[in-house]
């Protein structure tokens, strides 16, 4: 193929989704966010729902998830997220509610709103980025961080007998009666970024078939936080991560498997 | 004819919230208060209105629906009680910050701490004040009858959304539990979608036909930035003040001595103020309708005519401060109140009266 076949519009392969805003990102080079952020855009424009959607951002890195996707956003404070949501939801009917929250914001400080939202059943999508640190505030210990692990906090480690073990919260939430869809992704190949995105469709078509709450756990990396390279973070991660955070799904209404 | 029920202070609210045609409630249970959400429940007004109802898994959940709702223009409210307030100081100040309208009312109960269930109006500070971080004030509505329960809820929702502010009913406990002749507003029907995106164009309620997304967030990182919102509320601070300070004056023409009370107290102290007058003692009142713009002015002038001033609070002394820089120094200013849920009864009142005033003799 010649350079101008190639950039003929019919043969292009790949482009920015239209709902992902053209500006500089806040978030550090290979954090996985950015990941997150384009296939949670790629789907709304796939579904064609981007006039009815209602994003709700968090407290932590994804503070400014409202500066990149081109949806309604509400900004909640430090873990309510699914509160806001749950009344935006019941509020608003028709529309696509979803959160996007972290590690500290979904699994620390805002623990109770994320399992009542879940037991209640609200029918919304909670995308849950689990990088096991705290990154907005400079790299601190999270309920998610793993044993051993150095963080700001934990400077030599984090020990059970000190600071309590990994929580690991989306099985907890998958033995809910409110959730219909539980499932544990990650986004460091392209096989699995494909596979995320395909869990968040149904996440996001779950929520406005009134079928329940899902959530989309996506074991991420914080190259910044961990003092690794992108691609040693994605190492790590894969090495050290997924034992204590295995990927798959976990409860699936749908296809009976749980 | 007009139709006239008895009822409690709470459910007052409950009938007047379904009967402004508020999109929404969202609270949790605590005394003495619960039966705002009873009564709600009870009349399952998402049958006939629509409006959601919904009892959260805390204070603090409760006030974030809230914030989420008015989020998407929704006239949305929640209520509780002194220790629950505490735990909605976050989300109010993020309402305040958000510039979003809603309604939160506290039917104070004696503190601090767990304190007791018994009526006070020891919140006084935190709802004029701020209550929660940074620079705000809410519109504070001090009923003090079961009628202004009821009709304070549509001032408040009409001035929270008029200045796109949360506005709070200050109610004491008396006022909640007690029950009283009320005469329920008509039924309005709740906002259309159309209605909604008109009046809210900033609402986050999914962009429908907008060109444009709505963000709502109280995060400023830019200094300057945050400094220019700040100046936009106290803007918007400076207007209510202008415009929306209510009150209302007991036998203040002759007045030699003038009580200021609020709530429920007032309605006490109006009895000693015919006690006395019944004497030959000449005593008026102000009672703020508004704590929050508070009736500065009117205090000011009031002072000019009399010899001194007694606030009576359940407190241990708060809106005396207020009343005291209203006044600057011009004539004394003597506080009386009872606390931990004790209620004074008229006879105290003039006690007070004459302690404090020594030429003042019944």
């Amino acid at each position: 193929m010649t350079q101008e076949e190639i950039i003929r519009p019919e043969n292009k392969v790949y482009s920015r989704p239209d709902l992902l805003c053209d500006v500089h990102t806040h978030y550090c080079p290979g954090c996985s966010h950015g990941v997150v952020h384009k296939i949670i855009a790629q789907v709304l424009d796939e579904m064609g729902v981007a006039d009815r959607t209602i994003g709700i951002a968090p407290v932590g890195c994804a503070v400014f998830a409202y500066n990149y996707i081109d949806v309604d956003w509400i900004e909640a404070a430090h873990g309510r997220a699914p509160a806001l949501a749950t009344a935006a939801n019941r509020l608003n009917p028709g529309r696509l509610v979803f959160t996007y929250q972290g590690d500290g914001d979904l699994s620390a400080i805002g623990t109770a709103e994320t399992i009542h939202a879940c037991n209640r059943g609200e029918n919304i999508a909670i995308i849950f980025i689990n990088n096991a640190i705290y990154g907005m505030t400079g790299g601190q210990m999270a309920p998610t961080t793993l044993l051993g692990m150095k963080t700001a906090t934990t400077p030599y480690g984090r020990r059970a007998d000190l600071n309590g073990y990994p929580l690991a919260i989306t099985p907890l939430l998958a033995q809910l009666d409110g959730t219909c869809y539980v499932t544990r992704q990650a986004v460091h190949t392209p096989a699995a970024v494909n596979k995320a995105k395909r869990a968040i469709r149904k996440a996001f078509e779950n929520a406005l078939a009134g079928k329940g709450t899902s959530v989309v756990e996506v074991v991420a990396t914080c190259n910044s936080g961990w003092k690794m390279t992108p691609a040693q973070s994605n190492q790590w991660m894969a090495e050290h991560m997924f034992e204590k955070y295995p990927l798959g799904d976990l409860k699936d209404v749908e296809s009976k498997t749980k | 004819m007009e139709e006239v029920k008895l009822m409690k202070g709470n459910e007052a609210i409950a009938h007047a919230a379904i009967r402004y045609g508020a999109d929404g409630y969202f609270g949790y249970p605590i005394t003495p208060q619960s039966e705002v959400l009873e009564t709600l429940a009870e009349l399952r007004p998402w049958e006939t209105t629509g409006m959601v109802v919904l009892q959260a898994e805390s204070e603090v959940a409760a006030i974030n629906m809230v914030y989420g709702g008015a989020a998407t223009g929704r006239a949305v409210m929640t209520s509780s009680s002194s220790p629950g307030v505490s735990l909605k100081q976050e989300g109010i100040s993020y309402l305040a910050a958000s510039e979003l309208p809603a309604l939160i009312l506290n039917v104070m109960r004696g503190g601090p701490g767990l304190g007791t269930i018994q009526p006070s109006q020891a919140d006084y500070f935190q709802a004029t004040k701020g209550g929660g971080h940074g620079d705000y004030h809410l519109i504070v509505l001090a009923p003090s009858t079961v009628q202004e329960m009821a009709d304070f809820v549509g001032l408040g929702f009409d001035l929270a959304f008029k200045y796109r502010t949360p506005a709070m009913i200050l109610a004491d406990g008396i006022v909640g539990q007690m029950m009283e002749k009320v005469v329920l507003p008509e039924q309005r029907p709740r906002r259309t979608e159309e209605e909604l995106r008109a009046q809210c164009p900033w609402a986050a309620c999914g962009r429908g036909d907008r060109d444009h997304r709505n963000v709502v967030t109280s995060l400023e990182l830019q200094s300057d930035k945050m400094e220019r919102n700040n100046e936009r509320f106290q803007k918007t601070y400076r207007a209510i003040e202008a415009n929306e300070v209510r009150y209302q004056e007991y036998f203040t023409d002759d007045a030699e001595y003038l009580i200021v009370a609020f709530g429920s107290v007032a309605r006490i102290c109006l009895k000693a103020i015919e006690d006395a007058r019944a004497k030959g003692v000449k005593v008026g009142m102000l009672r703020p309708i508004t704590l929050w713009p508070f009736p500065t002015a009117e205090i000011a002038r009031l002072a000019k005519q009399v010899k001194g001033i007694l606030t009576v609070e359940l407190n241990a002394g708060q809106m005396i401060e207020d009343v005291r820089l209203s006044v600057e120094g011009t004539v004394p200013v003597h506080h009386f109140g009872r606390m931990g849920g004790m209620i004074p009864n008229p006879g105290e009142v003039l006690e007070a009266l004459s302690a404090c005033f020594t030429d003042l003799k019944f």
